[in-house]
């Protein structure tokens, strides 16, 4: 709300006021405004990471005094410390790691296949195969089905009930499908004059040509699995093979007044967890995800953009 | 999306169910049992030669098949415990037909319709308030000049979507507490501190403002990309033709990325009553029930925690039949009204 209005205000004068004359000044006051509001809105968008680093940093006393906004108040690193020395974090962490990889490596290996069959236009049966895939899209088994499924397979308390309901995204296929659609045909062709089958055309020419898609994915998924916590939650009941995004979670749920249902999943002692200490653990969660960010941030927008605008 | 247009003439000749093959059709079948079914001499023949060619491929596909029947059409047909009595422990299918009890059950449920109309509120509220922001954004970082400054903006605009939703609910938390942000500010205006996460008339504010900053940015991506493909000489003749900056915009900007926006409005409205449960779920308490709990928490606490997983499932799938309807129609409208169809 708040953009909409400051968005139309600044252009009407522009050309309202003097749209035979020049332009240049409207613009240029256009592009001021323009320039600071996008900056106001940066800093807003960064000040919840902002002000939580800044916590993390700081005393308890100060921020239950309300003091810590921009910067640390009572600067120390005895939190953090103190949860580098805490045995379940760690090993939650290390558990996160492991779901993440494995769980990219399972889907990248779905997806990859099926996305490539789904490219060959030339495939009878192409397009059942493709709405098999997208009806999934709009209608899913939802909660109670899904959770009665992955009870009765034994995969509570298991890696697995977290790894593999969330393998096929189908985003993430029909993306990697339109990539594999707009490669040049001309060297799959020529593979398969010189006797090449598909597994090898597959293997030794189209995935070295997607390297980009590929990256894309794997930061997709990487993301994705990093960051959930809701099928820790509903599986999983012993505290050392939780997430670290769960880990997180009883912390916050610990902290705030009244504990929901979830309470009884909690495998730590819910006593009032400062703030401080929730701070840091937010900040580590966090801390992989901004690595790598900013390195695959130009895969996923050309990704996204490949499997949107092409057609 | 990503639905690209090859797949949109509707009507060919093949076997009329393609698109929606799956509803009804458990994937089971895998594609060499497919074909056989109902077709005549000729086309077997063709059949039998597509496979004899491209067995390689096929075979590629069999293990997503696999996956997508059992951890997508598995849960699907699990769907009939709906009308089925389910024991913990006994058949996952259910074990005896009960009809329509368990839908009977929930529409004669006063909860049940307090919880719907909770999330037609808040979902309605998010697509009025988080549908045209990104489009604001995009214009707005399309007329940025300095290429490094717009590459920062974007780049700190999509980073809150990379977040796990605990990270944002603590943040969220952290801002809101007492002596968080938010009332250091109301404070510093002499105002008194509100405990925003106990208040039922601040859920709704909290849950879209909070959505707003998770999706603003990454709303972008689309729009930024659609506005890429507007020909420039259309800003051409509109300058000749004398309009100004806001009625190029308005002219020719908007009417480029028309089709952008009905193709995500339908998505978003076929979507608009699977409001973030796991938000939800972690942000609301018992205290703001009231407005804060939708359909999808309603039928976890009933199903996952009280343990009646029948009625849960009945009322899952009303939902998802509501949404399947609703992406349906949304689509038909705007394959009508603006030649834009998702598939």
């Amino acid at each position: 709300m708040v953009i909409d209005v400051m968005s139309k205000n600044p252009t009407k004068p522009a050309n309202g006021g003097q749209r035979k004359t020049k332009e240049s000044t409207g613009t240029r006051v256009f592009g001021v405004v323009n320039t600071t509001f996008l900056v106001l809105l940066c800093v807003g968008m960064l000040y919840p990471f902002i002000t939580v680093l800044a916590q993390s940093f700081s005393s308890a006393g100060a921020i239950n005094a309300g003091q810590v906004s921009f910067w640390p108040v009572g600067f120390n690193l005895d939190t953090y410390s103190a949860v580098m020395q805490n045995d379940t974090f760690w090993r939650n962490y290390g558990n996160t790691v492991l779901y993440t990889v494995v769980g990219t490596t399972i889907a990248m290996v779905l997806t990859t296949t099926y996305a490539y069959v789904l490219s060959k236009k030339h495939l009878k049966g192409r397009k059942a195969l493709i709405g098999i895939a997208v009806f999934t899209m709009f209608f899913n088994g939802g909660l109670v089905p899904n959770y009665v499924l992955i009870s009765s397979l034994g995969m509570k308390n298991t890696m697995w009930a977290l790894v593999l309901p969330g393998a096929i995204s189908i985003f993430n296929l029909l993306v990697m499908k339109s990539f594999f659609e707009n490669l040049p045909k001309d060297l799959e062709e020529a593979a398969q004059i010189d006797g090449l089958g598909w597994y090898g055309i597959f293997g030794r020419i189209v995935l070295p040509l997607s390297k980009a898609v590929i990256a894309t994915m794997v930061l997709f998924y990487s993301v994705q699995f990093w960051n959930d916590w809701f099928a820790a939650f509903l599986y999983l009941d012993k505290s050392e093979l939780f997430p670290v995004t769960l880990f997180v979670r009883n912390l916050i749920a610990g902290a705030s007044t009244t504990t929901s249902e979830g309470a009884a999943a909690t495998g730590s002692t819910t006593a009032l967890v400062s703030t401080n200490i929730q701070a840091v653990t937010m900040i580590l969660t966090v801390i992989p995800i901004l690595c790598i960010y900013p390195f695959v941030q130009r895969y996923f927008v050309s990704g996204i953009m490949l499997g949107s605008v092409k057609g | 999306m990503p639905l690209t247009s090859d797949e949109k003439s509707p009507r060919s000749a093949e076997r009329g169910s393609t698109r929606v093959a799956a509803p009804d059709g458990p994937p089971t079948l895998t594609i060499d049992k497919q074909p056989t079914a109902p077709s005549r001499g000729p086309q077997r023949q063709t059949w039998r030669k597509a496979f004899e060619r491209d067995w390689q491929l096929y075979s590629l596909a069999l293990l997503p098949l696999i996956y997508l029947a059992i951890f997508k059409y598995g849960p699907m047909i699990g769907n009939v415990i709906a009308f089925r009595r389910f024991r913990p422990g006994g058949n996952i299918y259910g074990d005896e037909w009960v009809g329509f009890r368990y839908i009977e059950m929930f529409i004669n449920d006063p909860t049940f319709w307090k919880v719907f109309a909770n999330t037609a509120i808040l979902g309605g509220l998010t697509l009025v308030v988080c549908f045209p922001l990104p489009i604001v954004l995009a214009l707005l970082l399309n007329e940025v000049r300095k290429k490094h400054f717009k590459k920062i903006v974007q780049s700190i605009s999509y980073l809150p979507h990379f977040l796990s939703i605990v990270i944002v609910v603590g943040m969220l938390m952290q801002l809101l507490s007492l002596n968080g942000t938010v009332n250091q500010i109301i404070g510093a205006f002499g105002g008194e501190s509100i405990p925003f996460l106990q208040r039922p008339e601040w859920f709704r504010a909290v849950y879209v403002g909070s959505e707003v900053w998770q999706t603003v940015g990454w709303g972008t991506i689309l729009y930024l990309a659609a506005l890429t493909t507007v020909d420039d000489s259309l800003y051409e003749a509109a300058r000749i033709d004398g309009a100004g900056r806001w009625r190029q915009t308005w002219h020719v900007t908007i009417p480029g990325i028309r089709p952008m926006m009905m193709t995500l409005l339908v998505l978003n409205i076929g979507t608009f009553l699977n409001v973030g449960f796991e938000k939800v779920l972690l942000l609301y308490n018992p205290l703001t029930y009231e407005t804060a709990d939708v359909i999808s928490t309603y039928l976890y606490r009933v199903g996952l925690v009280s343990n009646n997983l029948s009625y849960a499932a009945a009322i899952g799938l009303f939902q998802a039949v509501i949404g399947l309807v609703m992406v349906l129609s949304a689509n038909l409208i705007s394959r009508r009204m603006v030649g834009t169809s998702l598939w």
